[in-house]
């Protein structure tokens, strides 16, 4: 079995890395960051110059252009996890690369656990160059790192493995373009779950607050990013809610744990469809 | 009577149904092993969809069957099976060597040993220079010819070839009908679905032909007599006269029909008649294809046009 993942594995990187999804990709990523660090260097430059900011309004600018900067960098590594393996189950089956494979001594459960196993690291390794970039750019250029990287890092590097999984488990039942559309759908169900939690917690209103959980509950990917953002601010952004990354409503750590669970259950009901599936 | 022991395939009632559809109705199937089996049917009549029931692609609605004596799918029976599908897609941008490095390590080989397999494969298939192209720059016939390497490199018990032969030219037909007897002489059941009776007709041990998913008739290719049949339009001859040629299948109304041994019999038959005293008319020699047989089975309505 371990043998088999790996053997999939390794030509699935193989793969990936012909890919002109990852070329497209690293072109943006690397056009977002010298768009980014040029902004940064300028709202740097402007900041150390201005005697009229405290320290703390400072700092505290650098972190809004920070985490706005990561919000892209989190943005662009969903895209990467979702368009990237989004065909490598339905493609080879339409194409019928699969037959020759899935006739080999090799569990249909080998396939799609090493194509996920590949895909998560490209897209995890996508997402950590992307924010180092982010946060190489604030340090160099503003001499700012934010807080709770430790935390927040693996939190939306976690969110990029949850797309793939489910990118990967629809793959292996519905067509290619059905599954990028449900994967999509999936995360604008997400997003404007969270933002209603938040705004309807900043607005006392229990109804929305309920609602957005329970959104969170079905995709709980946005949920990872809010908590990432918590972590990544100092207290009095969040408490005077500053910034449009302010967390009014804290996901908790339980959510982290349902994010995990929910990745193994769609791995694991994309191993059930290949199985059922008719080659 | 043949065991399980000596099958390669066995099937009972195996059927698949897609939605209202009966792709497979009631394949009931004996492959023995070391034979080259052929598997006959126009199009839609299932051949495919049994072929994916038989390599576990598809599972079967009902019936069960065996594969090297294991059931249907099982994993450890696959690592002596080897499959060319009709439309051979792989990863293109992988090269010929990478194709059969990748496929050989699906079957567990490593190191010295898959790449000397490899390499030897890749020789046979005259594809040694092509070996470190992609593949997407391969023609057809050198796409067909490493797909046959790939589904060899586990040296296997049985081999499942769907249509091996579309598309190539003579060169490349002969190779895989080359390959299919060294096969066979090595001991391997091949399982050929095709198209081209002549290539079934030159290379099979045994066809059957499938019509609705089922079974109509099986012919024994080592049983089918030889030679060719003769029909007379003649008068004045005896049954005892015709016989001494050959073997007197009818005669009746002034027309017989004889089998004889070859095509140089016939200047023999028709001067002995003559010399006879018989009046010969006419002689029409011909010999009973596979295709006539085919057409036979399933009648007119599928002949090609």
């Amino acid at each position: 079995m371990i043998r088999d993942v790996l053997v999939i594995l390794h030509i699935t990187l193989h793969e990936a890395a012909r890919k002109r999804v990852l070329v497209a990709t690293l072109i943006g990523a690397a056009a977002f960051l010298l768009l980014y660090g040029i902004g940064f260097h300028f709202v740097a430059q402007k900041v150390a110059a201005d005697s009229g900011l405290t320290v703390v309004r400072q700092r505290l600018f650098l972190n809004f252009l920070t985490l706005a900067g990561l919000y892209v960098s989190h943005f662009l590594s969903i895209m990467t996890a979702v368009l990237l393996p989004v065909d490598t189950l339905s493609g080879d089956i339409a194409s019928g690369v699969v037959q020759t494979v899935a006739t080999k001594p090799v569990g249909r459960s080998s396939i799609v656990i090493g194509k996920w196993l590949a895909f998560s690291l490209v897209a995890v390794a996508y997402y950590m160059l992307v924010a180092l970039g982010v946060l190489a750019i604030g340090y160099v250029r503003g001499h700012f790192v934010p807080p709770g990287l430790t935390i927040a890092l693996p939190l939306m590097a976690l969110e990029a493995v949850v797309f793939v999984s489910i990118s990967i488990a629809g793959g292996a039942r519905l067509a290619t373009v059905t599954n990028g559309v449900l994967v999509f759908a999936l995360y604008g169900l997400a997003f404007i779950g969270s933002w209603v939690e938040q705004i309807g917690t900043m607005a006392g209103n229990a109804s929305a607050r309920t609602l957005g959980t329970a959104v969170s509950l079905l995709m709980p990917t946005e949920a990872l990013y809010q908590r990432a953002a918590y972590f990544m601010q100092p207290s009095i952004m969040r408490d005077l809610h500053m910034t449009p990354f302010a967390t009014a409503s804290l996901p908790s750590p339980a959510m982290v744990w349902w994010a995990v669970a929910y990745a193994l259950v769609a791995l694991a009901l994309g191993v059930h469809a290949l199985r059922k599936r008719a080659l | 009577m043949n065991t399980t022991r000596d099958l390669a395939i066995e099937t009972h009632h195996l059927s698949r149904r897609f939605g209202e559809k009966l792709a497979v109705a009631d394949l009931s199937i004996a492959v023995k092993r070391g034979e080259v089996f052929g598997f006959l049917g126009p199009n839609g009549a299932g051949k495919t969809t049994s072929l994916k029931m038989l390599l576990g692609l598809i599972e079967p609605t009902s019936g069960k069957g065996t594969l090297l004596g294991k059931p249907i799918g099982d994993r450890a029976a696959r690592a002596k099976v080897g499959f060319l599908p009709e439309h051979f897609r792989f990863q293109d941008w992988l090269t010929g060597r990478e194709l059969l490095r990748f496929h050989g390590r699906l079957y567990g080989l490593s190191g010295s040993a898959l790449d000397a397999k490899a390499d030897a494969l890749l020789t046979r298939m005259a594809l040694q220079e092509a070996a470190d192209r992609p593949i997407k720059g391969y023609s057809k016939g050198m796409t067909q010819r490493v797909g046959l390497a790939q589904a060899i490199l586990n040296d296997p018990d049985i081999i499942f070839l769907d249509e091996p032969t579309s598309g190539l030219d003579p060169l490349g037909r002969l190779l895989v009908r080359d390959v299919i007897h060294e096969l066979r002489a090595g001991g391997t059941s091949v399982f050929l679905n095709s198209h081209l009776l002549g290539e079934v007709e030159a290379t099979c041990d045994r066809v059957v032909f499938v019509k609705q998913g089922r079974v109509v008739h099986e012919l024994d290719m080592a049983a089918t007599p030889s030679g060719l049949e003769v029909e007379l339009r003649v008068h004045g001859t005896s049954d005892a006269a015709l016989a001494a040629h050959g073997t007197v299948l009818s005669h009746a109304d002034g027309v017989a029909t004889v089998r004889v041994a070859s095509e140089e019999q016939l200047p023999l038959l028709a001067a002995a008649l003559v010399q006879s005293g018989a009046r010969l008319y006419a002689m029409k020699p011909h010999k009973r294809s596979l295709e006539d047989t085919f057409l036979a089975v399933m009648g007119e309505d599928q002949r090609p046009g």
